[in-house]
């Protein structure tokens, strides 16, 4: 039961660190970034590069996978996005835009590395079981619950006490208002994309190193997952995409525990009959602040 | 003639393929056309695939009319869903819509009579491309005729500005219903005719990568009209043929051809006529009237 629980808690912490950057985006620009998978994915490939061809350490690894990532996303934005932006394009477009460029990188990525499965080198993971009360979890999970909550706790710091996140959310709550006040708008937009795709990279890495098995398509089934916490907490808002992400990742786990094997398949179910229950009771989410009225 | 008998030999799969994909197109085009995103079209095309193959198989109903019950079957499921999910707007919207068609997906991998992961196979290839291509047509000439009708225009006035559309007792509920109901109707129709030509059929084709298909088709096409959704699912369709010497490399064009015209045509391949006129006004210097 407890090992059920901490698993639980791992996969939410996972799923968290998907979603906060996900959200990031959506509640700063309004844009579904549908190519966030791609970045998730690209985390956990750079971290292998770095592993395998310049054998640096795995904790390295994580932070070249931020690094890249983090610019990739500035290079996302410029190519799909920025041109849509400066037409004042419907976020609809934003949203196809991101998913022709995903489309693209995977294949890429496919044609690179195999659409199969890759681990990382042998023997570059760290290994270790620890010993709480009478459950023996693995370590390296342990650590990488203990990195996620770090993360979002400096997330949470640089977009309420830092000049960047003042700056972030003025462009949050208007642009031109916000560029009219001496805002650096496109300093604050490409801030954006540097932390959530950062984070999102970190988050693919992390999970790569838990499983230990990469393939370019990985990203695609968080994709959907975010869109149940980004509802479930209430979109626009970080904190409630955390709480999401855990509510999400211990009812999956229970759903497992509880329901009879044949019917494991309904694990999925839970998320998205959960995510339309609370878009039809309570459409902005347990912390959403934002009226649903906003089309 | 005899050329066009081989052609058509040739590609059979293909062009039976593209029509479908302009039904689907046009599905989702109704509700695009109310101002309305809605992602739960493959979860309708689901229903009418799973309900025309099943009633066939398993009850030995007609096929016309198991496509007639497959369709009414979503019609039915999609005035609940609508009255349930028309509270919300824009992306919220559409994410309701995409959890209906996740839930939809995993019923199919679970209930007893639907062939779980495996899916249906052997279903009896009934569908003939004259069926496909009659469908295309009727629906078309009816929704062209619907454009210019009440409640076309009461769907474009919704479009542009639902309080304004409100404020002239536009009963915009209603509208968007219609608008929603009749876009499953028709994904269920499409649904049935795919079943009935592909021999099998799986969870996995109905999921969100299908939906979102279906909404480039419409959108990279042009929502404007209704030539838009047929000529985007055409060309899309058809791009992977077109693309067949590029082998590996055709996904990577395919993809670049999305973000190209989504961010260079922004009303969709329709308007290439519009944005050629639109140069040559810029050249006589009268761009800013145009």
């Amino acid at each position: 039961m407890a090992e059920q629980l901490y698993n639980a808690i791992f996969v939410g912490s996972i799923y968290a660190l998907f979603a906060v950057g996900f959200a990031l985006v959506f509640s700063v620009l309004d844009i579904l970034n549908l190519a966030h998978p791609v970045v998730f994915m690209l985390g956990a490939f750079v971290a292998l590069f770095c592993m395998s061809t310049f054998g640096l350490p795995a904790a390295i690894a994580a932070v070249a996978a931020f690094l890249v990532t983090g610019l990739f996303g500035i290079f996302l934005d410029r190519l799909a996005f920025a041109p849509l932006r400066r037409r004042g394009a419907p976020p609809l477009s934003a949203m196809i835009s991101s998913l022709g460029f995903a489309i693209v990188v995977i294949r890429l990525m496919e044609l690179r590395y195999g659409p199969d499965l890759t681990s990382y080198p042998a023997g570059s993971l760290p290994q270790t079981v620890v010993q709480i009360g009478d459950a023996r979890v693995d370590g390296l999970r342990l650590l990488i619950i203990g990195l996620a909550i770090l993360l979002m706790a400096a997330l949470t710091y640089v977009v309420r006490a830092t000049q960047l996140g003042r700056d972030i959310r003025a462009l949050a709550e208007n642009p031109r208002a916000a560029r009219l006040l001496g805002v650096d708008v496109d300093r604050a937009i490409a801030a954006t994309f540097f932390i959530s795709s950062g984070l999102g990279g970190v988050a693919g890495a992390l999970l790569g190193f838990a499983y230990n098995a990469i393939y370019p398509q990985m990203g695609t089934p968080y994709e959907l997952k975010a869109f149940t916490v980004m509802v479930v907490g209430g979109m626009g808002s970080l904190p409630g995409a955390v709480l999401g992400a855990y509510i999400l990742g211990i009812g999956e786990i229970a759903a497992l525990v509880f329901l009879p094997a044949e019917l494991a398949e309904l694990r999925d179910a839970f998320a998205f009959g959960l995510l339309f229950l609370v878009l039809v009771i309570r459409p902005r989410g347990l912390l959403g602040h934002r009226a649903v009225e906003r089309a | 003639m005899d050329a066009l008998g081989e052609f058509v030999r040739v590609y059979q799969t293909t062009i039976g393929v593209i029509g479908i994909n302009a039904l689907l197109a046009l599905s989702v085009w109704i509700t695009l056309y109310a101002g309305q995103l809605t992602l739960g079209n493959a979860a309708f095309m689901a229903i009418g695939a799973y309900g025309a193959a099943l009633l066939g198989m398993r009850l030995g109903v007609p096929f016309p009319l198991g496509l007639v019950l497959g369709a009414g079957l979503s019609a039915t499921l999609a005035l609940p869903l609508g009255l349930a999910v028309f509270r919300l707007r824009g992306v919220y919207l559409a994410i309701a819509t995409i959890g209906f068609g996740e839930v939809v997906r995993v019923l199919l991998l679970t209930l007893p009579f639907t062939g779980k992961a495996l899916g249906l196979n052997g279903i009896p290839p009934l569908t003939e491309l004259w069926h496909i291509y009659l469908s295309l047509v009727v629906v078309a000439y009816v929704l062209w005729r619907v454009q210019g009708s009440t409640v076309g225009r009461a769907w474009a006035a919704i479009r542009e500005d639902e309080i304004a559309a409100a404020s002239q007792g536009i009963a915009i509920r209603r509208y968007k219903l219609a608008a929603f109901v009749a876009g499953a109707a028709l994904a269920a129709w499409a649904g049935g005719l795919s079943a009935h030509l592909n021999f099998s059929i799986e969870p996995g084709d109905f999921g969100f990568t299908r939906a979102v298909q279906i909404l480039v088709y419409a959108v990279v096409g042009g929502t404007p009209s209704v030539a838009g959704p047929i000529l985007g699912a055409t060309l899309l369709t058809a791009l992977p043929e077109i693309l067949r010497p590029l082998r590996e490399y055709r996904d990577i064009f395919a993809g670049l051809i999305l973000m190209g015209v989504i961010i260079y045509l922004p009303r969709g391949l329709v308007t290439l006529a519009e944005l050629r006129k639109t140069r040559r006004l810029q050249e006589i210097g009268a761009a800013d009237v145009a």
